[in-house]
């Protein structure tokens, strides 16, 4: 595989860092700020993007930066797997940035630069655990993530936050130090390297109850990845505000606990020594226990933003299931639900956060007729419960598809019906949100008084319409998310 | 010129005597010159680690008469490293202690730094010599001054935590001394390299062991290693933040580096992990002294005194470390000796500039700190996860090779003793933040609402660039620790 | 049994300055008193540097001066035997570590003093509850 030598990665991460100075600086100044935001993320996309086609030849684009012990440096590995993340996190962090400039200005918010500071530092993270070419590289950009986004979950600086920082904390930090740190020192000591590498690190020094427990600590390690018993601090980080859930907790933070888990399936231990060792049913029944479990308590959540979050935890490991089904279609399916799950999920939440602010509505009870005042807003809520549920004619309908092929591929027909029965489950909690907002009464509604339309700013509506719109797009022209994924895996 | 290693301990000596002199005659003096004496030594110091990583180990004979007769100053890669670290710590804290130094030394300021250097002669001395019972003199010279600094500080509490550390410094400083004369009764030398020539032949001998346990025991209390550590929470806690500042990262640092010293270079490593079947023992005390330090360090109110059982705890890393018996081990120990210093100097950097604010530094005081003075809390922030051992600061990087030494040595409660320390360090540090961040700065600061419009006020500009400055140094020193240990540790352990 | 009586005897200056070693310990842990302590205190380096002082000894050696070194009558008329006279080494390295000692003791007096100013004794216990008195540390 062809290998060049550039410093594009590490400028695409560094660009936020940089420009957290100058937010700073210009604090005061809130119009001059956000326009740094843009400038910054802007440049991140670019740079991402002028990636893209060197990787879709199939080649890799590598950097390494300190070489700290034979085979544990902190380096940069551009492939396709990381591009992929790369594309979704940089894209969506622009509409992000729109939507929370109206959120935060419309609710008022205190400590804005402090919130827009941190917020380009857990997305420079999130770029740097997309394009770490080893474990130790990963590991760093997953802390630094973890730290980053504390500041953004305790924004509210009140008991209630202080309790769910103190949760979002010992879950993540705590996993990531007691089983991750352990079992990557563990994996250099018996190897010499970290290196990410499709064959896996290992070549037969592991007995199976050992690959067994290193491959558990990963995956309940990377704590982020929401897997039970792990997830209880996803539910706790919805008192943040809207912004950082949406980017954060439904994509960047999140799929970046995923995405560790994805590479150390595929890069440390590699498909061939998890099928030999037969190690994929038992990610794959964890990850089926999260996946019907997460679903049956969203059922019962009235607040609309938790309701969501046990969604994702239902919905994250649809990847790590895909990816521990082994087989390419599998592979396939898992690895392009990132995307499809993002874009979903990311409209639901910039949805949830504009009722929020037009109306000051949190739970679903109190949401009935709310369609008629605000109907962009539902529409895109549909739209976004449709990629989630995986109906077409949405993005996530294709990756829901090749998680069944992949199933009947790897002949784990029970296996299928976990996904058609949680499929269920996603309609049963989301389609009625839709429905009752349309055709539902609210109690102050007046029949004769036909309702105005009322709703949120712009600058909240066009990114969720944007989003919405995206998320349709990906069910028609996938093509370049797969064929970076064929790439990245070698399928 | 030839003469650096010299110029590194006599700069600071000269400066005291001087420094001492301009008491008398105009006191404003002492300052400047206590400053230009630990340039000299740092520059120095600075020199000789390029000199000997280019050409190897320098032996230089004081007033030129041959060991093992005369008294030699042996600087290879090792105390080369120490040396520069010592000195630039000491200069750099200097920097940041006029102002604080003139409020709590009342018009003493002079004598502080008189002091002060000859506490830095005394430790630059420990790490340059090559000599058994020079050694002995020095850490009581530094032992000394530093007894008459704790004395200095607090004044309700201060002179009897004193008089407590010299009982057992006393004790820690006798017990070298003895173990010593066993040595010299075998030996009859006191050059360590030519004691370590002598020693090889008679690895058996049950003089050479009682010496050996005497010796290590000795340091042990010195460097507060659990569960000989009880003077240092009080005697730290309670000196002048000026000094705290440096005795806390350099102190125990230091004398962790003349244990292994005496491991190494004078009793080698054939005999202690070899002949002697002590090594798994010290590992689980070592074991021991981590969990017992973080767990002392959860229940104290006073941020100072937490910070001094976190020392406590890594004392603990460091001689584990050295005690694993393979070259990873002995790599993490030494690289920690460097970031250990360098975070806990980093940490008593921002006590100081909170000490300066607030006078005092119960965990109540603290609240609403992150609004109140950001550029101090931002360097905490920092010293704090390089102890907690995120990456890519230089905590981790030590922290990484202790694990992997222990793993190699099949020492997994060591391991696992680091995990759970870097666990306990992250519950204490986001105690004392979700403080800082979370409840709002007391009434008579006269906001309510404090989150909207917090009225910064800083520690005086000096204090907090060199707090800035060591707290990204962690950053640095972290992602360049490939390059120290390839061109420092290794090659000395080779 | 039989083993140690001889071995006591044999090396006798050597178990002297044990004994008084633990005397001094015992004085530094148990006493009450600060300057009883201190004595203690004094004891225990002593005891050391009698220990060192034996080292240098040997029997039927005198002090390490050789008559008239510089010339005159009789100068290197025999051969110098090391072993008529005593080690000096162990002897000039005590004198240092007397000077630490007196130092040290210098130090621990003064602060004594120091404690005695502001609290009016010296007494360990006595000293405790005026600790407890001023309250939680400042």
């Amino acid at each position: 595989m062809e290998t060049i030598i550039s410093i594009k990665p590490l400028l695409a991460v560094l660009v936020s860092l940089f420009v957290i100075p100058v937010l700073i600086s210009s604090s005061g100044k809130p119009n001059v700020r956000e326009s740094w935001i843009f400038v910054a993320g802007a440049i991140k996309l670019i740079l991402v993007l002028s990636m893209l086609p060197v990787i879709l030849e199939g080649k890799q684009i590598a950097l390494t930066l300190f070489e700290f012990a034979p085979g544990a440096a902190i380096a940069f590995r551009v492939d396709g797997l990381g591009m992929l993340f790369a594309i979704v996190a940089a894209s969506l962090y622009i509409v992000t940035s729109v939507y929370s400039i109206g959120y935060m200005r419309g609710l008022d918010e205190h400590g804005q630069t402090r919130f827009v500071s941190f917020f380009a530092l857990a997305i420079s993270a999130t770029i740097g655990a997309a394009f770490s070419a080893n474990l130790l590289t990963l590991y760093l950009f997953y802390e630094i993530l973890s730290l980053a986004t504390y500041p953004l979950v305790a924004h509210h600086q009140d008991k209630k936050s202080r309790i769910s920082g103190r949760r979002y904390l010992t879950f993540i930090l705590g996993t990531s130090i007691a089983l991750v740190l352990p079992a990557m020192i563990y994996c250099y000591h018996v190897t010499g390297t970290l290196e990410f590498s499709t064959a896996g690190i290992f070549s037969d020094q592991l007995s199976k109850p050992a690959a067994t427990v290193l491959l558990l600590m990963f995956v309940f390690g990377f704590a982020k990845a929401g897997i039970m018993p792990f997830h209880s601090w996803l539910p706790a980080a919805m008192v943040a505000p809207t912004p950082v859930s949406a980017l954060l907790h439904a994509v960047a933070v999140v799929k970046v606990g995923v995405f560790s888990i994805v590479r150390v399936m595929t890069g440390i231990f590699g498909v061939d020594l998890l099928s030999n060792f037969n190690l994929g049913v038992v990610v794959m029944s964890i990850a089926s226990v999260t996946i019907l479990v997460g679903s049956c308590i969203a059922l019962s959540q009235d607040e609309l933003k938790r309701r969501l979050a046990y969604s994702t935890i239902s919905q994250l490991s649809y990847i790590i299931f895909g990816v521990a089904l082994l087989s390419p279609q599998g592979l396939l399916g898992g690895v392009i639900h990132i995307v499809m799950h993002a874009f979903g999920k990311i409209t639901l939440f910039f949805c949830a956060g504009a009722i929020y602010v037009a109306t000051g509505k949190k739970y679903i009870s109190q949401m009935s007729g709310l369609g008629k005042k605000m109907p962009f807003t539902f529409a895109a809520f549909f739209i976004g419960a449709l990629g989630v549920i995986g109906l077409p004619p949405s993005g996530g309908f294709y990756s829901k598809w090749n998680l069944i092929l992949g199933t009947l591929e790897a002949q784990q027909t029970i296996f299928m019906v976990v996904l058609l029965v949680s499929s269920f489950l996603n309609a049963f909690y989301f389609l009625p949100i839709v429905y009752k907002g349309f055709f539902g009464k609210s109690e102050e509604e007046d029949d004769n008084v036909p309702v105005k339309i009322q709703e949120a700013n712009l600058c909240l509506v066009i990114p969720l319409m944007i989003t919405a719109v995206i998320s349709i797009v990906l069910f028609f022209y996938p093509t370049v998310f797969v064929n970076l994924i064929k790439v990245g895996l070698g399928i | 010129m030839d003469n650096y290693p010299a110029l590194i301990v006599i700069a600071p000596l000269l400066a005291a005597l001087l420094a001492g002199l301009a008491v008398w005659i105009k006191e404003r003096l002492s300052y400047p010159i206590a400053l230009m004496g630990l340039a000299v030594s740092t520059f120095s110091a600075f020199k000789v680690l390029m000199q000997v990583i280019d050409s190897g180990t320098i032996q230089y004979k004081m007033a030129g008469w041959t060991p093992p007769m005369g008294i030699e100053y042996r600087i290879d890669l090792l105390n080369a490293m120490v040396l520069l670290l010592v000195s630039s710590i000491a200069f750099l804290n200097l920097l940041a202690s006029y102002k604080s130094v003139e409020i709590e030394t009342n018009d003493r300021a002079g004598s502080f730094y008189t002091i002060y250097l000859l506490f830095v002669t005394g430790l630059l001395g420990v790490t340059a010599t090559g000599d058994l019972f020079n050694l002995y003199v020095l850490i009581e010279i530094t032992s000394l001054t530093s007894y008459a600094m704790v004395a200095l500080g607090d004044r309700d509490r201060g002179p009897l935590a004193s008089l407590n550390y010299v009982f057992i410094g006393v004790i820690g400083a006798s017990f070298y001394l003895l173990g010593v004369g066993y040595l010299y009764l075998k030996t009859g030398s006191l050059n360590m390299l030519d004691v370590a020539n002598i020693l090889s032949g008679i690895h058996g001998s049950s003089t050479v062991l009682v010496a050996f346990i005497l010796m290590m025991i000795g340091i042990w209390i010195k460097m507060a290693l659990f569960p000989m550590h009880v003077w240092l929470p009080n005697a730290y806690t309670y000196s002048p933040v000026a000094f705290a500042r440096i005795v806390a990262p350099l102190m125990t640092k230091v004398m962790v580096y003349v244990m292994i010293r005496l491991l190494i270079t004078v009793f080698g490593f054939d005999y202690v992990f070899e002949t002697l079947n002590l090594a798994d023992a010290v590992v689980w005390l070592a074991t021991i002294a981590v969990l017992a330090g973080g767990v002392m360090a959860l229940s104290q109110k006073n941020l100072k005194k937490m910070l001094t059982y976190i020392i406590v705890c890594e004392i603990g890393y460091m001689v584990g470390g050295a005690w694993l018996g393979n070259q990873l081990g002995m790599t993490g120990a030494i690289l920690h000796i460097l970031n250990d210093a360098l975070m806990t100097f980093a940490l008593f950097l921002a006590v100081g500039n909170m000490v300066y604010k607030l006078k005092t530094v119960d965990l109540i005081d603290l609240k609403g700190l992150f609004g109140k003075m950001p550029w101090t809390m931002a360097g905490f922030v920092l010293a704090a996860f390089s102890i907690i051992g995120v990456p890519p600061t230089c905590g981790f990087f030590s922290k990484w090779y202790l694990i992997l030494g222990a793993f190699e040595a099949g020492a997994y409660h060591f391991a696992g003793a680091l995990i759970i320390s870097s666990l306990i360090c992250a519950v204490l540090f986001f105690k004392v933040f979700e403080i800082c961040f979370f409840e709002p700065m007391p009434e008579e600061h006269g906001h309510v609402d404090s989150h909207s419009h917090v009225i910064i006020e800083e520690a005086p500009v000096s204090m907090l660039i060199v707090s800035g400055f060591v707290s990204l140094s962690l950053i640095v020193v972290g992602l360049y620790s490939g390059t120290i240990v390839n061109t420092i540790i290794l090659p000395f352990l080779k | 049994m039989t083993d140690l009586l001889p071995l006591i005897v044999a090396k006798y200056n050597y178990w002297l300055y044990v004994i008084l070693m633990m005397i001094g310990l015992y004085a530094m842990i148990a006493k009450n008193n600060l300057i009883k302590k201190l004595v203690g205190m004094n004891i225990f380096q002593t005891a050391i540097i009698l220990f060192y002082v034996s080292i240098g000894y040997k029997t039927d050696a005198t002090i390490p001066i050789i008559q008239n070194a510089h010339g005159g009558q009789g100068a290197h008329s025999a051969a110098i035997h090391a072993a008529d006279y005593i080690n000096p080494l162990p002897h000039v390295l005590m004198l240092t570590a007397i000077v630490v000692s007196v130092a040290t003791f210098g130090v621990a007096m003064a602060l004594a003093v120091r404690i005695y100013q502001r609290y009016q004794t010296l007494e360990e216990d006595e000293l405790r509850m005026r600790l407890a008195d001023i309250g939680p540390e400042k």
